[in-house]
């Protein structure tokens, strides 16, 4: 094992069955053991609606993230655990729905702003906009840094939906 | 319509808990489950002991699973039957324990309008089971029943609820055979055999080994105690067992340094701190084993088999880890080991022996009793004089206990030989689990000799099963060490807090005499050393249960000891060796 004291951040992903409870299992399991949750999303994934996929970004040292994957492992509603940041490159993705109130120079700003990073605008009235923007985290994280200023009223996140690169699935 | 399709919900149940093997269920009624108490009084294949309060069915369960490796059943009523069962479950996840619970719940339509006895009982379960289910279906009913009961004794077992709303239990439902395999839930048994050729050269190049077994053998049954022997008397290397181990190794035999821990032996904790190669089999480095984890066996190479991946570097990070089923894993130690034709360092380890033996000198677990007529009872006598009488009677023993010193006495002077012989809650340290317990095991085994041993606090929290005990004729034995204390607290009082014993003195407790004459039973008790082989003689010849109590120094501290945020060698010794100068840190006061 690496240094088992030294932190990172994972990104988990965790195949389920889509049943009444299997959110409350994963999460009570976080909170009973004091683990942090940096982000969580969930939705049924396959074409029956059985299965659920889980993903998690979490962090820790090594030897609590080994722990998180093997008390993940153990419950009895799950099929797969993988551990993205760890089996290879992966791409993770969110989407924020921003809303940014205001006139004049800074709604301009604003706009602006929101074309450099790519972000469309879903809802506008003359004092208000609503931006969707989709990518990494930390993208999200900078450009709602940035509306700070500019009348940035009101976010909406996902949290991480993640898959590996390439032809690999978990 | 054909018979199958008029089977109720409850009937369905009933065939699916006799299919899986089911022969005795713990229980209490109630609304919520008249439909499943019809369903018993028509049938005779499954026998239901009536105890007498909830949490009790969950310990006499669990006492009877362990004691033979079943799967021990529950069943209680909606809300407060469920709720009273929360503690024997949270008691069984933590040891482990397979144990399924059929727990009532109101009609389906009316789940979530805070109805009469409704408990959101998979809520407040969820983290006191190894899974629980919700039947919101007649058609999912009977393959759910047999799912869970794979789920209890599947991997590392542990307790499962079943929560069956009542309208489930009257419609007719459809059974349905146990599946093959499950969807999802396949624990892993069978180790990897790389792991296994590097656990051989490991141990082969040991010069100071040890060998650390836990109640994961116990769960991996009867063959993983015979495999652990055999490996350990081919290596010739020592061997210490957790509480929860004792019985897997024979306690008789000359490898074995006792237990360890907290309250473990001299022998089996320097050896655990001085070694240099450290094979743990079933068990969880627990805070009690480990003492301050920076300082524990920081000079060993380790190897750890368990069938719980997680349970492997969750406090201590090992070198090779092994996911198996204990049986499995040794079985493929041993034979690696024979092919490999493997030799130990026997130089290395005739050393390390003579180092061993002068720890063992110490005899750490001494304790001084006063013959002369009329002195005070010694607890660890008491339990030492038990052990040798009944020993001497070859008769099969069953031992429970409470929790407290008297359950370290018990486990320091009891010996045992045989796995599933010995009964006691170590995760959750409950008290009153004994006598539940002891009355499950009881069933199971109708002629052999159980005993609680217990302390006379610890016993009044279920006192009301001698109900129950005396309704089956259950010839338990209750051998209360009675030194009118909480003893275990009040050894931390003095050992930590100044010795202000605040609320831990056992005021107003009943005569236990006149109480077993009230219940039916027979009481006994013995207040002076000279007393107590008659008293435990008579015990053991009674036909009926006894409530023995046995009037014991209430100022007797249990050593030796490890304080709380120590290291293995800074033990505390008891009175009869010279001090160890070992001091408890302000860290560790914090510590339980
Ligand atoms: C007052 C008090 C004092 C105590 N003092 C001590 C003490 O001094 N010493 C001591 O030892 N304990 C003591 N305990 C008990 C302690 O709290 C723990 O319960 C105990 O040490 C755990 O034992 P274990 O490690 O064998 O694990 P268990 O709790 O028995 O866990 C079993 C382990 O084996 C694994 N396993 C399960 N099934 C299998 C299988 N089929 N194959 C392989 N692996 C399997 C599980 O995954 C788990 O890791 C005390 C308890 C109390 C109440
Ligand atoms: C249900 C429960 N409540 C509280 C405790 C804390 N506790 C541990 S040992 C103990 C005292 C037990 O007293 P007794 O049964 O007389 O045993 P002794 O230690 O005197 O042998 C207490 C209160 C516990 N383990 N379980
Ligand atoms: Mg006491």
């Amino acid at each position: 094992m690496s240094d088992p004291m030294s932190t990172r951040t994972a990104t988990i992903s965790v195949l389920v069955d889509n049943e009444a409870g299997v959110l409350a299992r994963v999460t009570g399991l976080f909170s009973g053991r004091g683990y942090n949750i940096d982000s969580l999303t969930v939705a049924p994934v396959d074409a029956a609606g059985e299965l659920s996929r889980i993903n998690i970004v979490t962090s820790g040292t090594s030897m609590v993230i080994e722990q998180i994957k093997a008390q993940l492992d153990r419950l009895v509603p799950v099929h797969r655990v993988a551990d993205l940041s760890l089996e290879g490159p992966h791409v993770a993705r969110e989407m924020a729905l921003v809303k940014v109130v205001g006139t004049g120079e800074k709604r301009v700003e604003a706009l602006r702003i929101a074309d450099t990073f790519r972000a469309r605008v879903v809802d506008t009235t003359v004092e208000s906009f609503v931006f969707e923007l989709t990518g990494a985290t930390d993208k999200l994280d900078a450009f709602i840094a940035l509306m700070q200023d500019l009348g940035l009223a009101e976010v909406s996140r996902t949290g991480v939906a993640a898959l590996a690169r390439g032809k690999r699935t978990i | 319509m054909s018979a199958e399709a008029t089977q109720s919900g409850a009937e369905i149940l009933l065939r699916a808990l006799k299919d899986e093997g089911v022969e005795v269920i713990f229980g209490y009624p109630g609304g919520a489950v008249l439909p499943i108490y019809d369903a018993i009084f028509n049938q005779n294949a499954i026998r239901h002991i009536l105890v007498r309060q909830e949490g009790g069915a969950v310990h006499a369960a669990e006492g009877y699973a362990r004691s033979t490796g079943k799967v021990g059943v529950v069943l209680v009523t909606s809300g407060p039957g469920a709720t009273n069962a929360v503690t024997g479950l949270c008691d069984a996840l933590m040891d482990s324990i397979p144990v399924v619970c059929l727990t009532g719940q109101v009609p389906t339509h009316l789940i979530g309008n805070d109805a009469f006895q409704e408990a959101d009982t998979t809520g407040i379960t969820r983290p006191a089971t190894k899974h629980n289910y919700l039947v919101k279906r007649s058609e999912d009913l009977a393959r759910v029943v047999h799912e869970a009961f794979y789920v209890a004794r599947s991997g590392r077992p542990g307790p499962v609820v079943i929560d069956l709303p009542k309208d489930i239990l009257i419609n007719p439902a459809p059974y349905a055979e146990a599946a093959a395999t499950h969807k999802s839930y396949r624990p892993r048994t069978e180790p990897d055999m790389d792991q296994i050729a590097k656990a051989v050269a490991l141990l082969k190049s040991a010069k100071r080994p040890m060998i650390y077994a836990g109640g994961g053998v116990i769960n991996a049954g009867p063959e993983a105690s015979a495999l652990l022997t055999e490996f350990t008397r081919l290596t010739g290397f020592p061997i210490t067992n957790t509480l929860m181990g004792l019985g897997c190794y024979p306690a008789s035999d000359p490898q074995f340094l006792g237990m360890l821990g907290m309250h473990g032996t001299y022998e089996a904790n320097l050896a655990m701190h001085g070694c240099d190669v450290l094979l743990a089999v079933g068990a969880r480095f627990d805070d009690r084993i480990t003492g301050r984890l920076n300082a524990f066996s920081q000079g060993s190479r380790k190897i750890h088999i368990d069938i719980d991946s997680s349970s492997i570097n969750k406090n201590v990070p090992v070198e090779v880890p092994i996911v198996a089923d204990a049986a499995k894993g040794l079985k493929a130690l041993l034979s690696a080991w024979k092919a490999d034709d493997a030799k130990v360092d026997a130089p290395a380890i005739a050393t390390w022996w003579r180092q061993i033996d002068v720890w063992r000198a110490k005899d750490s677990l001494k304790f001084s009793q006063d013959m002369k007529p009329g002195s005070v009872i010694k607890p660890q006598y008491a339990v030492q004089r038990l052990y040798e009488i009944a020993r001497a009677r070859k008769q099969e023993v069953f031992i429970t206990t409470e929790v407290g010193q008297h359950q370290m006495w018990a486990a320091q002077h009891f010996k045992f030989e045989l796995p599933n012989r010995w009964m006691t809650s170590g995760g959750l340290g409950t008290m009153g689990y004994g006598l539940p317990a002891a009355m499950g095991v009881q069933i199971a085994h109708p002629d052999a000799l159980v005993v609680d041993i217990a302390g006379e606090a610890s016993t009044l929290m279920n006192i009301q099963e001698l109900g129950t005990i005396a309704q089956y004729k259950l010839p338990v034995k209750v051998f209360i060490l009675n030194n009118e204390y909480m003893g275990m607290v009040r050894q931390w009082q003095e050992l930590l807090h100044g010795g202000r014993y605040s609320e831990s003195y056992s005021a107003a407790l009943p005569d236990f005499v006149k109480l077993a004459d009230a219940f039916h039973a027979k009481g006994m008790r013995a207040t002076s050393v000279d007393q107590l082989d008659d008293v435990i003689i008579a015990m053991l010849d009674c036909p009926t249960a006894v409530i023995a109590d046995i009037a014991v120094d209430p100022t007797e501290n249990c050593f030796p000891m490890i304080p709380s945020g120590a290291a293995h060698n800074e033990m505390i010794l008891g009175p009869e060796h010279e001090s160890s100068g070992a001091a408890i840190s302000d860290a560790g006061m914090a510590l339980v």
